[in-house]
């Protein structure tokens, strides 16, 4: 009977321990937008954090934008050709780039470069007893450390997206223009035709919403890091899996609410 | 003035804390000693709330430490951590007047870097070790800036958690010195964590030994050698052999 049952007991475990870590993202998540509405404000750090999470991430935002753009053209136009569709390249890369790509590869993108970053950063913190100094020095971690992150990275991730969105459009248009033999006026034409305020309305609050995930996994795993380099390691790669799989899934949940709601 | 009464913590299965009475004297240098993981940073960060204890009373002053305002608490406060934890994104500078740079002690900028130069030439740093950034400094010289922190802003208690830690005999004595000199010009009760016997006699007046998660023995410095606690015994002469077991 117990043979039988081990397995039962195991998902049982694994269930109820992903449900207090759903718990615990969700308090601290609580706790970092109570902070957020507290002062102090530490108005350097923000200033740091939004220089090093929305200007830094720029080179590898616009380059993941531009090639993204260049074969989503390639792509539609090839797909397109099945059944003489190809004038829809133009109108289908802006969309699928404002709706879709900016933001989720925008995202993803960020999630490996920043989330990863904050987690070692917070978690060497952590391990190093600085932390703790900053309790003793009357500094609240949270509002030190989480909240200007997460306010930069809810902040700028927008702005991130929409120079990403008219790169890939750029990309597209390259593409449209040089390989393609489209016309580059009409390219346009039927761009900016094609695209309505919500498509990029939603691809921005997307973009928001990503960004608040990103710093605030980072954060989360830097200050529950285990000890020792090993520990770091971990919460580093924790940071960057649980912000990529939260940033699609809510993807997911975002589209359904803006497209079909 | 502060007071440990029936402390008690645990972490899991460990019983880390299991009844601390302890108590320190306005003004006194209390060196807590014993082995490693016997739970001495765990007694200090209790009394900082860094760790909160499952059961028994902290008092400083005959205030519950639970109560009252957290930030007029943490001022009356310096603490120099075991590997200096200085912030490694700031320069030494601004590590020294953090407290001075922001909250209820905030400063000007420039009277707070007056005032960081001053402590780090207090504990025998040149000025031009302000710019700096603590990655560039040696452990010693990290820990002199750590101790500059602790005194920054001029606390009425300071902890020492492993002060001489990793340094050479001599930084180590110079850092007991200066821990010392500091402690009794500006008047600060002190609690110092450590296993260095040289540490212990050159910076206590009184010293508490902590075993199996009680205060084992608590004395005063002078007294210390003559005691006849076996613990106490085996602990400060290093011996292997005696009640502490030397396989934990």
């Amino acid at each position: 009977m117990t043979v039988l049952l081990s397995p039962v007991a195991a998902l049982g475990r694994g269930t109820l321990s992903f449900l207090a870590l759903v718990g615990r993202i969700t308090l601290f998540a609580v706790e970092t937008i109570s902070h957020l509405l507290r002062p102090p404000f530490y108005f350097k750090e923000f200033g740091h954090a939004l220089l090093y999470i929305g200007y830094l991430s720029l080179p590898v935002v616009g380059l993941t934008a531009l090639f993204t753009g260049g074969a989503l053209a390639l792509q539609i136009y090839a797909g397109g050709a099945r059944f003489n569709a190809e004038a829809v390249v133009p109108s289908i890369v802006a969309i699928g780039m404002v709706r879709e790509l900016g933001p989720v590869l925008g995202g993803l993108m960020v999630a490996g470069r920043v989330a990863a970053s904050i987690a070692a950063e917070v978690g060497t913190m952590k391990v190093t007893e600085q932390i703790d100094a900053l309790v003793t020095l009357s500094t609240h971690p949270m509002k030190y450390l989480t909240v200007p992150r997460v306010l930069a990275a809810t902040l700028s991730l927008p702005v991130l997206v929409a120079v990403g969105d008219v790169i890939g459009i750029m990309g597209g248009y390259i593409v449209g223009v040089t390989r393609l033999d489209f016309n580059g006026a009409v390219y346009l034409s039927n761009t900016v035709d094609f695209i309505e305020f919500w498509d990029v309305a939603s691809g921005l609050v997307k973009g928001a919403v990503f960004g608040f995930i990103v710093a605030l996994m980072g954060c989360y795993h830097g200050m529950n890091s285990g000890r020792g380099a090993q520990g770091v390691g971990r919460a580093t790669t924790n940071a960057v899996v649980s912000a990529s799989v939260m940033i699609l899934a809510s993807n997911y949940v975002l589209t359904e609410v803006f497209f079909t709601a | 003035m502060i007071t440990l009464d029936n402390v008690h913590k645990r972490f899991g299965t460990n019983a880390v804390l299991r009844g601390v009475n302890l108590s320190v004297a306005k003004g006194e240098s209390l060196v807590i000693i014993g082995g490693s993981g016997t739970g001495k940073s765990v007694a200090i960060k209790s009394v900082l709330g860094l760790v909160t204890p499952d059961s028994g009373t902290i008092t400083v002053d005959g205030k519950n430490i639970s109560t009252g305002d957290r930030d007029a608490f943490l001022a009356r406060f310096g603490m120099l951590f075991q590997g200096g934890a200085l912030f490694d994104s700031l320069p030494i500078w601004q590590n020294v007047a953090f407290r001075l740079l922001r909250g209820s002690l905030k400063r000007p900028k420039e009277e707070a870097r007056e005032i960081a130069i001053e402590k780090l030439r207090r504990v025998g740093l040149k000025p031009d070790v302000a710019d700096r950034f603590p990655a560039e400094l040696s452990g010693g010289m990290q820990k002199r800036v750590g101790l500059a922190r602790a005194i920054a802003a001029e606390p009425e208690i300071i902890f020492f958690d492993e002060p001489t830690t990793g340094l050479d005999p001599i930084m180590s004595g110079v850092i007991n010195e200066l821990i010392r000199e500091i402690v009794v010009e500006m008047g600060a009760t002190a609690m110092t964590i450590t296993h260095d016997m040289t540490s212990v006699r050159a910076i206590a007046d009184s010293v508490a030994m902590l075993h199996d998660g009680v205060i084992q023995w608590h004395g005063p410095v002078s007294g210390m050698d003559t005691a006849e606690d076996p613990y106490l015994q085996q602990f400060i002469h290093g011996r292997a052999e005696g009640p502490i077991d030397a396989v934990r």
